[in-house]
Order: C-alpha cells, then sequence, then structure tokens
C-alpha cells in the first residue's frame, strides 16, 4: 500500500464530494416532494390514482437504478421529438438525467416509506379526529402527519445513506463525482487499491456522519424518550 | 447469467451472514470487531466501489499473495469472480444484520429449557434456534435479495456478460437505446416479481403452525 498515492489523491477526490453530495441533496428533495403524493395516490379510495402510483413504485422499485440512468440518459435521445424539443437543454446534460433518475428513484423509495408511517397511524385516532370536527386535512396535518414522520424517520435515514452510494452511479453517464473522480485516477496511476482505498474511505466518513445526523433527528423527535 | 450470479452470491453470502452473526454474538471482542468493521465498512461504501476495487485491486493483491508463496505464474481474476465475490460481501454484511436480530429473537428461556432436558449445543442451533430464526430472518433475507438482482447490473461496469452488458451491446448495434434498455427494465422487473412470489410462498410456508401470524 503507497500512502503517498493515497495521500496525493486525496485533494482530487474531496473536490468531488461536492458533486456527490449535490446530487444526493437536491434527489432528496425531489424525492420527498414525489414521494407525498405518491403516498397519498396508493392509499386513495381513487383507484385510477392508487393503479398509478402502483406502477411508479413497482418500475422503479423493481428495476436496477443503473437501468433506470441509461434509460433517461442514453435512452430518450433515440427520439426525434425529444432532442428538438425545449427538454433537449436539460436531457443532454448528464448531471440532470442523473438527477431525474436518482430523484425518481428515491422517490419511489420514499413513498413506500411514508405509506408504511401514515398506516402505523391507529385508526380511532383519525375517526376521533374527524368527531371533533376536523376537516380531512386537518386531521392529517395535526393527527396523522406529525405520527407518521416520526414512525418513518428511522426507514428514511436508512435510504438518505442508500442515496448517497447510490449517487456513484452517477459515474457511469461520464459525471466526476467521488466514484467517477476514482475511476480516472486509478486508470491514470494504475494503483486501483490505494485509490479506490480512499474513495472508500470517503464514503465511509460521509455515510457514517449522515447516520449520526439522523440518530440525532431521530432523538430530538421522540417524544416518548426513554433514557438508558 | 443475472440469475446465476444472484443465486452464487446470495448462497455465499447467506454463509457469510450467518458466520457475521455468530462473531457479532461471540464472546470475544475481537470476532465482534472484526464483524463490526466488516459490517460497517460495506454498508458504508458503495456496491460500485467494492466492485471496482475487487477488481481491478484484487488481481494486483493476489498476484502479490501468490508471489509471496513462491508461486510465480499470474493469476487472472474474472469479472465472474470479482462479481460474486462483492456481491456475496455486500449480502453478507446485510445477511449478517438480520441474522443477529433473528437470533435475538427467540427467547431465552427457551434455550434454557432446551439445556435443562439435556440437549447439547448443537442440537439446540439445530433443532430451537434454527427452525425459528429461518421464520425471522426471511423477510429481510428476501429484501435483500431483491436488492442483489438489481445490483447484479452494476457488474456490467466491469465487462461481464450479464443482463446489462447484453443490453449495451444491443443498444451499440441498433442505436436504439430506449427500446432495449427498457426491455431490459422489463425483464429485471419479471425476475424480481417472480423472486417476490417465492418469497411470500416461503414465508407462508415458515409460518404455518403459527397463530395470528398471517403473511403479509
Amino acid at each position: 500500500m503507497n500512502t503517498s498515492v493515497m495521500i496525493a489523491a486525496l485533494p482530487e477526490l474531496l473536490g468531488a464530494v461536492l458533486l456527490t453530495l449535490k446530487l444526493v441533496a437536491l434527489a432528496l428533495l425531489v424525492g420527498v416532494v414525489l414521494a407525498l403524493p405518491t403516498a397519498l395516490a396508493r392509499l386513495s379510495h381513487i383507484l385510477a390514482l392508487r393503479w398509478a402510483a402502483t406502477a411508479y413504485v413497482f418500475f422503479f422499485r423493481g428495476t436496477p437504478l443503473l437501468v433506470q440512468i441509461f434509460l433517461i440518459y442514453y435512452g430518450l435521445s433515440q427520439f426525434d421529438a425529444v432532442r428538438t424539443s425545449i427538454a433537449w437543454v436539460v436531457l443532454k446534460e448528464p448531471f440532470w438525467c442523473a438527477l431525474i433518475a436518482l430523484a425518481l428513484n428515491t422517490g419511489a423509495y420514499t413513498a413506500e416509506v411514508f405509506r408504511g408511517g401514515i398506516l402505523s397511524v391507529p385508526h380511532n385516532q383519525i375517526e376521533a379526529a374527524r368527531a371533533i370536527g376536523m376537516s380531512p386535512v386537518t386531521a392529517f396535518r395535526r393527527v396523522i402527519w406529525p405520527q407518521a414522520i416520526r414512525q418513518a424517520l428511522p426507514a428514511y435515514g436508512n435510504e438518505i445513506i442508500l442515496m448517497v452510494k447510490a449517487s456513484s452511479l452517477a459515474s457511469t453517464v461520464t459525471l466526476m463525482d467521488i466514484t467517477g473522480v476514482a475511476r480516472t485516477l486509478a486508470s491514470d496511476t494504475y494503483m486501483p487499491i490505494e485509490i479506490y482505498t480512499t474513495a472508500a474511505l470517503i464514503y465511509l466518513c460521509l455515510t457514517y456522519a449522515m447516520a449520526q445526523v439522523i440518530h440525532l433527528f431521530e432523538r430530538r423527535m421522540d417524544v416518548t424518550r426513554v433514557r438508558t | 447469467m443475472t440469475v446465476q450470479l444472484s443465486v452464487a452470491s446470495a448462497l455465499l453470502g447467506l454463509v457469510l451472514g450467518l458466520l457475521g452473526a455468530t462473531m457479532k454474538l461471540s464472546r470475544f471482542w475481537l470476532l465482534r470487531l472484526l464483524a463490526g468493521i466488516y459490517t460497517a465498512v460495506i454498508r458504508g461504501v458503495p456496491e460500485l466501489i467494492v466492485i471496482l476495487f475487487l477488481y481491478y485491486g484484487g488481481v494486483i493483491l493476489l498476484n502479490n499473495l501468490a508471489r509471496s508463496l513462491g508461486y510465480t505464474s499470474y493469476i487472472d481474476v474474472s469479472g465472474f469472480t470479482a462479481g460474486v465475490a462483492a456481491l456475496s460481501l455486500t449480502f453478507g454484511a446485510y445477511a449478517t444484520e438480520i441474522f443477529r436480530g433473528a437470533i435475538a429473537a427467540v427467547p431465552d428461556n427457551q434455550i434454557e429449557a432446551a439445556r435443562a432436558i439435556g440437549m447439547t449445543q448443537v442440537t439446540i442451533f439445530r433443532r430451537i434456534l434454527l427452525p425459528q430464526v429461518w421464520r425471522f430472518a426471511l423477510p429481510g433475507l428476501g429484501n435483500i435479495f431483491l436488492v442483489i438482482i438489481k445490483e447484479t447490473a452494476l457488474v456490467s461496469v466491469i465487462g461481464l456478460d450479464e443482463l446489462m452488458r447484453k443490453t449495451d451491446i444491443a443498444v451499440g448495434y441498433t442505436k436504439e437505446p430506449f427500446t432495449f434498455y427498457l426491455f431490459a427494465a422489463f425483464i429485471y422487473m419479471a425476475i424480481t416479481t417472480v423472486t417476490m412470489l417465492v418469497q411470500r410462498e416461503l414465508e407462508r410456508r415458515a409460518n404455518r403452525g403459527v397463530a395470528g401470524r398471517v403473511a403479509a
């Protein structure tokens, strides 16, 4: 193991952390925005809504992320209609394609997390809220959602960590995130062990730090906090 | 190839997972520490990095090792070997946590009772622990198997001829990326759907005779 190579590679790899974090943060943000309506649609009484949401979740959870990224980045360029439209400004950029794929993917998984959280709220609470005259919207906002989010947080924490790891796939569409830079450096220096170990350590730090932050949040949200 | 890769990784990963779980529950702190490092590293590092490391780095490591043992000819690591190694390490790390939880879920007093009626350690493990651990661990194991099926696509990056790589070739030939990637997506969906059905059936069987537990 050549440590001087590892240290020399560090600045370049750390420079790529920003892109990785940007991808993850934006994808998670869009993902949550997609997930809430999807979760509600899956629990809806309207058949068409339920169907559409189920199909979306099923597709994105049933296929590899790599296929999804390639489908959007390489796939969409097959259609002349896409290439001549305004959307092409966005869709020809690997960054936006990777972001769209990651966001749609995490949206599907997060929807399931939210659905589980919402279902965990006892039904009699909802009946009680309706009985004292809350509108469905108020009941959702004041009774269901605060409890659902608390239930969903541990699972959502896992999803955040998985997103950090999933963002490494952006390197397959030429993006220079941590993995992308590592692959270039590894083939330049011909020292894959040192380079990939350094990259792995950076990812470990990232995921560890995030796990700590999530843990802190969980403790703050826990109303029945029992000290052990 | 995709199915072979998933099944081989899952089988090896199960062994690793059982081993990891026993290490984590061991009385020796060194074993616990080793298992802890293993699961923490694998679960914190992207699978793509693990695959690239094992494929490009594994050759160098293995040859250095062979040379120091006096073995001179060059050893080649195939994409399949590197892929199975990376995926089974991943499967093993997640399976470790699942088995640990499942073993902990078996009530202590059952083990005490078994010992009281004179069962040996091995019999206890085989007759009391394993059947129940299997039942508790199945849902979790099914989930990671689904994850592994999808991660086999990553092995195409190192050029193994699995479903994704074949699709890449078809795309290069026909210049119709959308059609073929979508087709590949549907094949993956078919594989995962079949797996889910098998998982449901296995869970139903494992839960037979257990009151109040209806397979979801």
